[in-house]
């Protein structure tokens, strides 16, 4: 029995499909989570991108239809894809018929190069391209000298551009998209799976990790709203655990955007001047959040550029 | 006009320089790089350290490279007549020279800058009768002036133009505060299109007037290191008489200006 074992964690990498879906970061490295039938997610460490982790920071993963495979989040650089290019050629041959770009932030997109051997479908927001043309050739060079040229990848263009909603099927597998309004990004593109349920909201839900606001704050509440409409009980988070329950990740993301939104307005209202609001505003969700110190600075002070023009 | 030939000039003549310049260079080399700053905008003068007489107080890394907010303190104001902020290795260097004219309070001035680099910032006040003093503060942020603001050049436009002025508390007899917002893109021109290759062109805030009725609160000469959506703060004698009027104008010969009632002291 003890060979078998052997035998098998030799053929998955380490990973054992009957496993526990928690044992999430094997010795070796990563792991790939069983969320859900058929559905696959490697938990991005809680960390900023670094030589040391290859920008796999995000949580990445695919789908298993009966036809084809999605892939749902790319990965944070050129390896980090072929990693998880590598992990579904561990568990299936069919083909990735299509790969979802879920925003314009390099440790969600910077994988896709990875994929374009196998001419997949590349979705995204209709906004993306756009996007991408001004900011991913910023986000390249950062990652060139982070990683090196070999394994930073590049930026690749969605070629089904999601105006408003989506839906393509795997094979008995219908997936449904929504083209969120300027939110976290000004280009968040979020999916829905029929079969199991499970929404994939991408970084409009950041569970543990500090939420990082690059859009709209005020456009973040209402799209959260969206989210909640489409009626999922459980979903993916962009970061953190690779499936939670909605309901209190919803409500623990709102208290945090909440935070920084009242107490900014507030201090704009006080004539508290950038500089100082940035070391006050949303303090108070310090001990929730981590990496907060990376991040709440930068948040408050597009909140504050946001909120000032009201 | 002369300060913006000088801006543009001294554009042109330390590209070179600025690509060179980086997070590991020596304390030696940041030297020599300020001294050829200042031969260059402050050509023959004699620049004297002082902290009263200019003080920089700036984060010592900005979280936010596109948006580093500076304040300039002149604790001894009365002799100030201008003040010059220099942000040493960003592709434009000469960030902003403000003039003060009578109706202005000069202690205090506050606005938001990109910096591109780890760099050192240095401030130069002239005073009145002709002496130049400086300070310096290094600050750590990378990639303000090649970060995009956002993510559409198209939205970066909307509303250009639109001016605030908010007041703050005011007491009678004492210096008054206020807060000039301008919507403006301030492009960089240093903004990549990937597909194009080309860049944004450059459009900025270049002159920038407030006064008070007829009399100058301050001119500004401005640069593409002042961030998008410029943001200045400012003191001004609360005696004068008549609206607060702003005119302002880009390098594209965008033109607009706006008046703003002051609120009156309470007591």
């Amino acid at each position: 029995m003890r060979g078998a074992a052997n035998r098998r964690e030799a053929l998955f990498g380490g990973f054992c499909l009957c496993c526990l879906p928690t044992l999430g970061r094997s010795a070796e490295g990563f792991a790939m989570d069983e969320v859900g039938p058929g559905i696959f997610i490697r938990h991005g460490v809680i960390a900023d991108a670094s030589a040391e982790n290859n920008d796999a920071i995000a949580n990445i993963g695919f789908v298993v239809g009966k036809e084809s495979v999605l892939v749902t989040e790319s990965g944070g650089s050129l390896v980090d894809g072929q990693w998880l290019r590598g992990e579904i050629r561990k568990r299936t041959t069919k083909p990735i018929s299509h790969v979802v770009l879920t925003h314009v932030h390099p440790d969600h997109v910077f994988g896709a190069a990875a994929f374009t051997e196998d001419k997949p479908v590349f979705i995204g927001h209709a906004s993306l391209r756009e996007a991408l043309d001004s900011r991913g050739e910023y986000y390249r060079k950062r990652l060139v000298d982070m990683l090196g040229a070999d394994k930073a990848g590049s930026v690749v263009y969605p070629t089904l551009e999601v105006k408003d909603a989506a839906e393509i099927d795997l094979g008995d597998r219908k997936l449904s998209f929504h083209a969120h309004g300027k939110a976290h990004t000004n280009s968040d593109l979020s999916m829905l799976d029929s079969q199991s349920g499970l929404l994939f909201p991408a970084d409009l839900l950041s569970v543990d990790r500090i939420p990082s606001l690059d859009g709209s704050l005020l456009g973040w509440f209402k799209e959260i709203e969206k989210l909640k409409s489409f009626g999922a009980t459980g979903g993916i988070p962009g970061h953190g655990p690779t499936r939670v329950e909605l309901e209190p990740a919803f409500a623990a993301i709102t208290g945090y955007l909440a935070a920084l939104r009242d107490q900014t307005r507030k201090a704009i209202a006080a004539d508290v001047p950038i500089e100082k609001a940035v070391k006050t505003v949303a303090m108070d969700q310090r001990d929730k959040w981590q990496l907060f110190d990376n991040y709440n600075t930068r948040n408050v002070t597009q909140a504050y550029q946001e909120l000032e023009w009201e | 006009m002369k300060a913006l030939i000088l801006a543009l000039g001294l554009s042109l003549s330390v590209t070179g320089m600025a690509h060179a310049a980086g997070a590991s260079d020596t304390d030696q080399e940041r030297v020599a790089r300020w001294n050829d700053l200042k031969k260059e905008i402050f050509a023959g003068k004699t620049i004297e350290p002082s902290e009263t007489m200019v003080r920089i107080d700036a984060p010592k890394r900005a979280e936010d490279a596109a948006l580093v907010p500076i304040t300039l303190a002149m604790s001894d104001k009365d002799k100030v007549k201008g003040v010059s902020l220099i942000i040493d290795d960003n592709p434009t260097p000469y960030a902003a020279h403000f003039i003060f004219g009578p109706a202005a309070d000069p202690g205090e001035i506050k606005l938001r800058v990109r910096v591109n680099n780890y760099t050192d910032v240095h401030a130069v006040t002239e005073t009145k009768d002709g002496r130049f003093f400086e300070s310096k503060q290094f600050v750590k942020a990378s990639g303000g002036c090649s970060a995009p603001m956002g993510m559409s050049d198209e939205e970066a436009m909307k509303g250009m133009g639109d001016m605030r002025l908010k007041f703050g508390e005011a007491t009678p007899g004492k210096p008054a505060e206020a807060t000039l917002m301008i919507r403006h893109p301030n492009f960089s021109g240093m903004q990549m299109n990937q597909v194009s290759r080309d860049y944004t062109p450059a459009r900025f805030i270049q002159k920038l007037d407030v006064s008070y009725g007829d009399t100058l609160i301050f001119h500004m000469d401005g640069d593409i290191s002042i961030a998008s959506n410029p943001v200045i703060n400012f003191g001004f004698k609360p005696e004068g008489k008549g609206p607060i009027k702003v005119v302002a104008s880009d390098n594209q010969d965008g033109r607009w200006e706006k008046t703003f009632e002051v609120p009156s002291a309470s007591n």
